[in-house]
């Protein structure tokens, strides 16, 4: 199907340019445009479609089709502020037309009441810089039945005791359970524990011109061959393409925001295809480039007028990074489950959402048990540690637990910590000669521990459920992120936040930030959702505001 | 950081010291040049060899069907895992050409030292194949051989570099070249159907449905 296109001129001044293409980018566009605004979507990478995607695993995951790619975009990491960052790939993110929601699992919790006023509850955390959202679920929650509807997730309402409030049920039943959610509901009902049957941005239904999943099981890192995955690129770009008022342009790397002698900005320079630059002209301007490149690009817009870094006058930009807590335990069982067949996710739990505060921890998370392991990542990582290297005894075990192995996934909240961060790499310099992306991170040493009793809790699921062997490995601090949060947080007081509950920056009135980087507390563990519902919302704000004449000049 | 991330994150490590996510999003258009060569190679009857000499792949196959031996389903052999390395030594791999060399070397005299008569590692009977590589193994797991420690894609490691790419070429998906008509993954127990349907396997099949615990449904 031909896709009507509209193309501007860079020197158009269009109504919104909206810096990525991912889980928020592509809704602002869709509910932006259809609101009768001109948009310019910037996106870094290529515009991939269904027909592009593959199930060769080697060119997904090693020639990062569809992710950054470090070798142009090299990252740096550092533990803490005392150590001079080294080069690592400490970060990885969706870079096509619909960013990460491209590749991602598709697991779409809604976050809980709790997530928004947990610090009201609990109080200061030592070494947390922990706040409540100036928003409630409350807010939130017509726009998470939004996505549910409009982008497209699979569930049943209801199934689990611990669910917040709902306006609507489902708009489809949840996927073919799986072996792994038939055992982890068993292994959880001895326990006490409360599996349901897991909310998926995976279509079980034909449903707006959409296939069903085909239960391929390449989810996990790769693009859906049919479209039944609901990414930005299979539901809202379509639309906002189809209003005749959107242009997706990609491989646009943009490199500044620029303003003018009124702190207003006037549009975001970028680099081309082939290096060229242009300054995109825009009434206001969006960054959805995600959690870390929302703040780089923000300090990369420093300017005589903003020493800081654009809408920095906090020191927030790229601060209190959160990339969610988590823990793993393996186990195999005597049948087979060919859990290589369908999503990776059949079953969660959320029992331990809101930990007691007994336990000494704070925070909490949920479990679900998968298997998203590819035959090569299983042969070199999802085998039992004592399993032989080579030779017969290394094949027969490949053989034997390729289609027996079940993972139990821990997911959980991190709390932020203003030096966990995002910054410029004052050494390393891109392929464009820009300073490199630095992340500095150490986990709190809460997080550490409330992942190792989740740890235990999974193990003690696998003995329930019948597991013939089970291992894990302790919890280990993290280097290596993909959920990229908290990095501008949202507030109503302008001198511990970048953006107010409108997602427009304090500073810069015609500036706006809408993904990751938005997010005040991390959830527990699966934020894209959460992430969609803030971009609806903040749609209807801007569109509000816009229609008030609050951000033209 | 959850979701994709743990087999994202377990494929990123899956090096364990033989290269580096960043090395390999550098190097990896020519891994894919080095799968595809390997699956046209696997396809010909006469493959062609672009780094290794007739005698050389003859080794290195020997010494791959070591890692993932043929029994009653398929190996390293079978999967044409040989070609898949040739093409990668010529590519994306090339600094390890040095990594082989030495390693056959090694191979010829451990084999000689432990086996005087028998003129190759190849011409070998199966259990001592097996001797010679398991010395080949226990050198690599010295904790002073060093290669646990080196910057990744420069581990001098032979048995460590052998091994990922043996199991790069057993288990590619074919698309991609190597893993032969589907021979690695067939062996592994994976249906090499591009979709399928439910039920998928033994405990889901006599599934009847989700039921609330205890007909439970109050609030928490």
């Amino acid at each position: 199907m031909s896709r009507p296109m509209v193309t501007y001129k860079p020197s158009d001044e269009v109504d919104f340019v909206i810096v990525g293409s991912g889980a928020a980018g592509g809704v602002l566009a869709k509910e932006l445009s259809t609101n009768g605004f001109r948009v310019v979507v910037l996106e870094q990478g290529e515009y991939l479609r269904e027909k592009d995607f593959t199930h060769d695993e080697t060119k997904i995951f090693l020639q990062s089709l569809l992710t950054n790619k470090v070798n142009a975009h090299p990252i740096t990491f550092r533990k803490s502020a005392d150590e001079t960052a080294r080069k690592q790939q400490a970060v990885l993110y969706g870079s096509c037309v619909g960013g990460s929601s491209v590749h991602f699992t598709a697991n779409y919790w809604r976050f809980h009441e709790i997530d928004f006023k947990e610090h009201s509850k609990v109080g200061d955390i030592p070494g947390a810089n922990f706040a409540d959202w100036p928003i409630s679920y409350a807010d939130l929650e017509p726009y998470y039945t939004k996505v549910e509807w409009e982008v497209g997730v699979s569930g049943l309402a209801g199934s689990s005791p611990f669910d917040p409030p709902r306006s609507k049920p489902y708009p489809m039943p949840p996927l073919p359970v799986k072996g792994n959610g038939v055992l982890f509901e068993q292994g959880c009902r001895k326990l006490g524990y409360h599996a349901y049957p897991a909310p998926m941005a995976i279509l079980s239904k034909p449903r707006a011109g959409r296939a069903a999943c085909m239960n391929c099981g390449f989810c996990l890192g790769f693009g859906c061959e049919v479209g039944a995955k609901s990414t930005s690129l299979s539901s809202v770009i379509p639309m906002a393409e189809k209003t005749g008022r959107c242009e997706i342009r990609p491989n646009c790397y943009v490199s500044r925001i620029e303003t003018d002698k009124n702190g207003r900005a006037v549009g975001a320079v970028y680099f081309d295809a082939q290096r060229n630059t242009h300054l995109q002209k825009a009434k206001a301007v969006i960054l959805a480039a995600n959690g870390a490149e929302t703040p780089r690009l923000l300090l990369l817009s420093a300017s005589n007028q903003f020493p800081a870094g654009l809408a920095n006058s906090s020191g927030y930009v790229g601060k209190n990074f959160m990339p969610n807590s988590s823990a793993l335990a393996y186990g195999t069982f005597d049948e087979q489950l060919n859990d290589y067949k369908g999503p990776a996710v059949s079953r969660i739990m959320h029992d331990f959402y809101e930990l007691d505060p007994k336990l000494g921890l704070y925070g909490g998370g949920g479990l679900d048990a998968r298997f998203d392991f590819t035959p090569i990542s299983f042969a070199l990582n999802g085998l039992a540690p004592d399993t032989p290297k080579w030779g017969a005894g290394f094949k027969q075990a490949l053989a034997h637990n390729f289609t027996r192995t079940l993972q139990i996934f821990c997911h959980g909240s991190s709390l932020p910590v203003e030096s966990n961060s995002f910054s410029l790499d004052p050494d390393v310099k891109d392929a464009w000669g820009l300073p490199a992306l630095r992340m500095t991170f150490r986990d709190h040493p809460n997080d550490l521990k409330m992942m190792e009793w989740m740890r235990a809790r999974a193990m003690e699921i696998l003995d329930a459920a019948g597991a013939k062997t089970k291992w894990s490995f302790p919890v280990q601090e993290q280097q290596f992120a993909v959920h990229l949060l908290g990095t501008c947080r949202m507030g109503n007081d302008p001198k511990k936040s970048v953006i107010n509950a409108d997602h427009r920056t304090h500073d810069v009135k015609n500036l706006f930030l809408c993904d990751g980087s938005s997010l005040v507390t991390s959830g527990r563990g699966q934020p894209t959702m959460t992430i969609q519902a803030l971009a609806y919302r903040a749609a209807d704000r801007i569109t509000a505001l816009a229609k008030r004449g609050e951000i033209s000049a | 950081m959850k979701s994709f991330d743990s087999a994202r994150r377990d494929f990123l490590q899956l090096l364990g010291g033989t290269a580096s996510a960043a090395w390999l999003t550098a190097n990896w258009p020519a891994l894919v040049s080095a799968a595809e060569h390997a699956h046209q190679a696997a396809k010909s009857d006469h493959p062609a060899l672009e780094v290794f000499t007739a005698e050389q792949a003859r080794e290195v196959e020997a010494l791959a069907a070591c890692i993932i031996p043929s029994d009653e389903t398929a190996g390293a052999r079978e999967a044409g895992v040989v070609y898949f390395i040739d093409r990668a030594l010529k590519t994306f791999f090339s600094e390890a050409v040095p990594v082989y060399q030495k390693g056959l070397e090694d191979v010829q005299k451990t084999t000689a030292e432990l086996f005087p008569g028998v003129p190759r590692f190849s011409a070998a009977t199966e259990e001592q194949r097996l001797k010679i590589f398991s010395h080949i193994v226990q050198e690599s797991e010295r904790p002073e051989s060093g290669a646990r420690r080196l910057a990744p894609g420069a581990s001098p490691d032979f048995f460590q570099t052998l091994r990922v790419h043996t199991i790069f070429g057993f288990l590619v998906d074919p698309e991609g070249g190597g893993n032969r008509d589907f021979v690695g993954w067939k062996a592994i127990g994976r249906d090499p159907s591009h979709s399928f349907a439910a039920p998928f396997g033994f405990y889901d099949k006599d599934y009847p449905g989700w039921q609330p615990v205890s007909g439970e449904t109050e609030k928490k």
